[in-house]
């Protein structure tokens, strides 16, 4: 039962989505489900927003390694919840919008998301640099087209692109690195581009078709039955 | 804790306190709150340089900031959902009371009481931190498998394959535009509309490289002879998508990197204008 009740729900939601764009006066339903998704997606984030705390207390209480970090975690957990939840320092009234110039909410944002955010995916700049400097070594032919296409892509981007190549006339334009850099991302990557997505929706309607008919239930994890 | 581990942590919090009251008097013509901006700009670049740090090593700069980010993200995602999905979306649509307690206009509707429905999934999802109830979890998570699978299933096949598919065939034969004489034909090779041969060539790439990329992914027939020669040429167009991807991604990050650099130097050091 505890395994029959969820695939029956997957299977008639999935088909009366499938068969909604037949059916012209339930057609509207995928809207609906997509707003009933992001209903739920939120007490999704409650649950994360709860499993966090509930391992972070955890450590706290057991004193375990690195518990004085958890701490930080739950403060500032705690302080942005406060802040958001009851528009602390937010302009005007209940009705203006949490992200507001100037509120506080916003404040943290910029001062606290913002460039930890940014911080950590500038970081992969280095990482990415490194990593490519022993991937990339032109060792084959392969290897060598993919090193051109990124020197090509990232010389166009750049000023020095136009310095070098800046010179050739216009009637042959094609071959000034920021326009080949436009049209490797126009013409071939857009090829490739459109071989994976070709693959990709195949493999994802496979999947969705699995999911629908019961084949695929690793999502409900555990073995328990009844 | 050490007593490297703390001559460390003092001098941070020096350097942070003089940044922040340098700061402080710097901005005074600017805002009123001119140390309260002081903070957070001084902060701000306490938690850049923190991340940065990881660089040399894991540290327990680097290990605040993570944990901090870890909290404040956690929140950020509730609240914001909690104001646009459940107040933007859901309270109009079920309580007039509550639509008037939150300033937002009631939606009337015949159907509103569907809109229980993910209520109810909702908290049944919540049951997940109960040993005992963890079960009654996996109903919403059903619902939201379904969701996707029948979105996905209908969403993928319309615009990433058939769609795909039909933009795939494109004229191989001709030019677009107006035929100017072969001289012109062979002697304009620009990206605009007079670079005729640019143009058919960039379609012969587009149509024979998504057929070779996609003989690549075919693994039902053994890649040898004809099919061999066309497979081989998908891996070379992959490479180069790939190879196209990855200098649009270093790009994103130097960019990111150097927003960073610069708040560093211009809005909390003020050495660059």
């Amino acid at each position: 039962m505890r395994r029959n009740i969820p695939l029956a729900v997957t299977f008639v939601v999935g088909m009366l989505l499938i068969v909604s764009v037949f059916l012209p006066p339930i057609e509207t339903i995928g809207e609906d489900f997509g707003v009933f998704f992001s209903i739920i997606a939120v007490f999704a984030f409650f649950l994360g927003g709860g499993n966090l705390i509930k391992v972070h207390f955890g450590k706290i209480m057991k004193k375990s390694n690195d518990w004085e970090f958890s701490l930080v975690t739950v403060v500032g957990f705690f302080a942005m919840l406060i802040i958001g939840l009851f528009k602390i320092g937010a302009p005007g009234d209940i009705s203006t919008s949490v992200t507001a110039e100037g509120s506080y909410f916003q404040e943290m944002f910029v001062y606290l998301i913002n460039p930890l955010q940014s911080t950590m995916y500038a970081l992969l700049a280095f990482f990415v640099a490194s990593a490519s400097y022993r991937a990339f070594r032109a060792k084959n032919r392969e290897a060598t087209i993919l090193l051109v296409a990124a020197f090509i892509i990232l010389l166009g981007r750049t000023p020095l692109g136009m310095m070098l190549t800046g010179w050739i006339p216009e009637s042959f334009s094609i071959f000034q690195v920021p326009n080949l850099a436009v049209w490797i991302m126009n013409s071939p990557n857009l090829a490739g581009q459109r071989a994976i997505m070709i693959g990709i929706s195949l493999g994802v309607v496979a999947m969705s078709l699995r999911l629908i008919l019961g084949i695929e239930r690793t999502y409900l994890g555990g073995d328990d039955k009844g | 804790m050490r007593k490297s581990s703390l001559m460390v942590l003092a001098t941070v919090a020096t350097l942070f306190i003089v940044s922040w009251i340098f700061k402080g008097i710097a901005l005074e013509d600017i805002y009123e709150s001119n140390y309260l901006q002081g903070f957070l700009l001084t902060f701000s670049a306490f938690l850049t340089l923190s991340i940065m740090s990881f660089l040399y090593k894991d540290n327990p700069f680097y290990k605040f900031s993570e944990h901090l980010f870890v909290g404040v993200s956690a929140a950020y995602a509730m609240v914001v959902g909690f104001w646009t999905t459940i107040v933007g979306n859901l309270v109009p649509r079920l309580s007039e009371s509550l639509s008037n307690f939150f300033q937002i206009p009631y939606q009337e509707g015949t159907y509103n009481f569907f809109y229980y429905l993910p209520v109810i999934f909702g908290l049944m999802l919540l049951m997940r931190l109960s040993k005992k109830h963890g079960w009654m979890s996996r109903i919403p998570l059903a619902f939201i498998i379904g969701t996707t699978a029948g979105l996905n299933f209908i969403g993928y096949l319309r615009s990433d394959f058939t769609n795909q598919i039909a933009a795939t065939f494109i004229p191989l034969l001709g030019a677009a535009g107006e035929w100017k004489g072969i001289g012109d034909f062979f002697s304009n090779l620009s990206l605009s509309a007079g670079g005729q041969l640019v143009m058919m060539l960039s379609n012969w790439v587009i149509f024979l490289g998504v057929f070779c990329g996609l003989i690549y992914f075919f693994f039902s027939r053994e890649h040898t002879g004809l099919f061999g020669k066309a497979s081989r040429v998908g891996i070379w167009i992959l490479m180069i998508t790939f190879g196209a991807s990855f200098g649009y991604t270093v790009m994103g990050r130097i960019s990111l990197l150097v927003g960073r650099i610069t708040f560093l130097f211009k809005d909390w050091l003020g050495i660059i204008s």
